[in-house]
């Protein structure tokens, strides 16, 4: 144990740490939604998220080319900017289609909570390989040479051509803070300050409220609740693109099983902050991220996962509902 | 009337399962069969085991290519043909044993290329040097394994023993490197690799620090690598993670001088690492391949060659060369491995009484300009 290097250098930590923290809060804002229209765990989420650092992968490749290339923040924003869009667009899709294929048929004909989960899980595995497979789906249609640069080596990672190298903004102690770092987390809290804002205040997040609620009453009342299911989808899937371009800033690569990892930290990070609670899943996120640094720094980068459970197990025997345990029905407008 | 129907319907059953059975039966013997040459021709097949899919599906994939090139090769003019066949362990220890059993269960197959990795080896040396098939692993460099006694197992390249001693050397002698960090990614090839390097640095060695294969955010790890003032970085891993840790680490404005072994030695390090990948050495027990042979590759398997392809032709092609000095019990295929001294694509190829080869030189693969250069490599002395 080393505490004294945790001690030294807990400046580094602690903001690498949020940072990483900001994209799993990011993520377990789709778990947490869905859970609070639908009381199910999404376990597709994860190749939403997927979906999304492809999309952004795809963009640099088809605006910049494949040539390496190290490039400051400055002059990588306006791509970022299109990579973000791009990826929010195809992970809400991927989300939809999630919604459409492994939901919907299921809800619609009343079958067991259980039986989504496990359709959701089937999604999941399907849609990792038809990743890992794009290579042969392109050939079926007779692409494969346009687009190799897309495809070739599908089961490898996949790098973003484009690696974007951190400046120095300002220094706490001797440690200099990264503009990548800043750019990740402030991004982050300005997207989920926004979809707290969207699902309090317009009366589609009002409908979705009332469907987490009690979905009986508000059908009563005349919300739309297959609509409101599949725009939570959406929101759920354009949060996973908005964490998947941030993902793609500070790690740079990517692969067709990247998502599970991620995804069982996200969901963590939701379980850890109250599942359904917006609120609960930044401040889960941001707190599995700096646990796991510390984890990392104290006892070696072997033992962070262990470190992140065992607090998340310490915390659910104090507040078994989470850290903020509110649901999102209960939220206040 | 009853009782002759129901006799009737048993009779159907029986014949009906007997027919079945008989299928069943004469499929197997023609089963995976392209070997069926001439009249006097008994089937037989070379086995791989390794990788195909999952995370280092990539590498098995390379060495099925390097053997599928010596079978072809092999196969256009010879009376007897061989046939390939591939079982996929996905990597991992736990499913290789399962297909280890099939393998040896399987008399038609001669010889085995494989298993891929480490673990898997450990896993199923057991089992094929009870069988007594023999088998030559293209890449498993852990050293344990051939202190086993298995007088079957073998294997065309240098163990991690001879690896890791050479790669401290040149941290120490050639970078003049003095705080080296060790890290590593918990697998018997990595931690066995990163151990040797670190025992043989010494007092150079300032730390060590395990990561977990997919993780992908190394910041605790790079923290802790300028925290100890290193100027070079010894991983011990495969190619993703290192790339990923070398594109941190220089991310993070470190300055030092990064090393890795031959899991990371493979052009995906620097699509991985992008730019930041300029500058770092990548040790492999393998010499380059002659210049023709990646070509051959592509043109017979439609795949590039890569890490390790070159080790699989060369293990195919002992056992072929084998069956064509009219080897073909298990016992006497062994004992021409044993005996084996030839020119591989990879180098010079010989085994010692433990299964290792005798020669092998490692190599220093340098990343200049945003690629692997994989045919200058300096021989570390």
């Amino acid at each position: 144990m080393d505490f004294s290097f945790l001690f030294t250098n807990i400046v580094e930590l602690t903001i690498t740490g949020l940072a990483i923290g900001a994209v799993y809060s990011l993520v377990a804002l789709g778990y947490t939604m869905v859970y609070g229209v639908l009381q199910l765990i999404n376990f597709a989420h994860s190749e939403v998220f997927m979906y999304g650092t492809f999309a952004v992968a795809w963009v640099f490749v088809f605006l910049h080319g494949t040539v390496p290339v190290t490039q400051s923040l400055g002059s990588t924003i306006g791509l970022l900017v299109v990579a973000l869009l791009a990826a929010m667009a195809l992970s809400a899709a991927i989300a939809l289609v999630i919604e459409r294929v492994a939901y919907r048929p299921l809800l619609k004909r009343g079958a067991p909570r259980l039986m989504a989960l496990i359709s959701a899980i089937g999604a999941s595995f399907a849609l990792s390989e038809l990743m890992g497979l794009r290579d042969r789906v392109v050939g079926w249609v007779g692409l494969r040479d346009n687009l190799d640069n897309y495809v070739s080596k599908a089961r490898d990672t996949y790098s973003n051509p484009v690696t974007i190298q951190p400046d120095t903004v300002f220094h706490v102690g001797s440690y200099g803070v990264k503009n990548v770092d800043i750019m990740v987390i402030v991004a982050a809290l300005l997207m989920m300050i926004a979809l707290d804002q969207f699902v309090r205040r317009t009366r589609f997040g009002r409908g979705m409220r009332a469907v987490a609620q009690d979905p009986d009453s508000a059908a009563l009342m005349g919300v739309n609740a297959s609509r409101i299911v599949r725009g939570t989808f959406v929101l759920g899937g354009m949060m996973a693109g908005a964490a998947a371009t941030l993902y793609m800033v500070k790690i740079g690569s990517t692969r067709q099983d990247s998502g599970f990892i991620l995804g069982v930290k996200a969901f963590t990070a939701a379980v850890l902050g109250g599942i359904g609670n917006l609120r609960g899943a930044l401040v889960g996120g941001l707190i599995l991220g700096v646990a796991e640094n510390y984890g990392a720094g104290i006892f070696g980068t072997q033992w962070k996962d262990v470190v992140s459970f065992v607090l998340l197990i310490l915390i659910l025997l104090v507040r078994p509902s989470g850290l903020l345990g509110e649901s999102l029905g209960k939220a206040r407008a | 009337m009853i009782r002759i129907t129901r006799t009737w319907r048993i009779g159907v059953a029986v014949t009906a399962a007997s027919l079945s059975l008989a299928a069943c039966g004469s499929s197997d013997n023609s089963g995976g069969g392209s070997s069926s040459g001439g009249g006097d021709c008994k089937e037989q097949n070379l086995a791989f085991l390794g990788a195909l899919t999952g995370d280092a599906g990539a590498l098995g994939v390379n060495m099925a290519n390097g053997i599928q090139l010596a079978v072809d090769e092999y196969n256009k003019d010879a009376k007897c043909k061989v046939g390939f066949k591939k079982f996929d362990s996905q990597g991992s220890p736990d499913k290789a044993p399962a297909l280890a059993t099939q393998i040896v269960g399987d008399k038609t197959i001669v010889g085995l290329i494989g298993p891929g990795f480490s673990g898997e080896s450990l896993a199923t040396g057991k089992t094929f040097f009870e069988s007594g098939l023999p088998s030559i692993s293209p890449s498993a460099t852990n050293v344990t394994i051939t202190q086993q006694g298995w007088t079957t197992w073998h294997r065309v390249i240098g163990n991690d023993e001879a690896q890791g001693k050479a790669d401290a050397k040149y941290l120490t002698e050639t970078v003049g490197a003095k705080k080296v960090y060790v890290v590593d990614d918990a697998q018997d090839y990595s931690k066995g690799l990163a151990t040797v390097v670190k025992d043989s640095l010494g007092a150079a060695a300032v730390g060590s620090d395990e990561i977990q294969v997919k993780q992908t955010d190394m910041s605790a790890t790079v923290t802790k690598i300028t925290a100890a003032g290193a100027d070079a970085v010894f991983y011990g891993g495969y190619y993703t993670e290192a790339g990923l840790l070398v594109k941190q680490l220089r991310q993070a404005g470190w300055k030092g001088t990064f090393m890795s072994g031959d899991g990371a030695e493979d052009p995906s390090f620097v699509k991985v690492a992008g730019a930041a990948g300029d500058g770092a050495i990548l040790s492999a027990p393998a010499a380059p391949a002659p210049a023709d042979f990646a070509g051959k590759v592509k043109e017979d398997t439609g795949n590039e060659a890569g890490l390790y392809t070159t080790q699989s032709y060369d293990a195919a092609n002992i056992f072929l060369d084998a069956l064509k000095a009219g080897k073909t019990e298990p016992k006497d295929i062994n004992d021409f491995i044993n005996s084996y001294s030839g020119d591989g694509v990879s180098g010079p190829i010989s085994f010692d009484d433990k299964g290792d080869i005798k020669t092998s030189t490692i190599y220093a693969y340098m990343v200049k300009n945003g690629a692997l250069d994989t045919e200058n490599p300096t021989p570390i002395k």
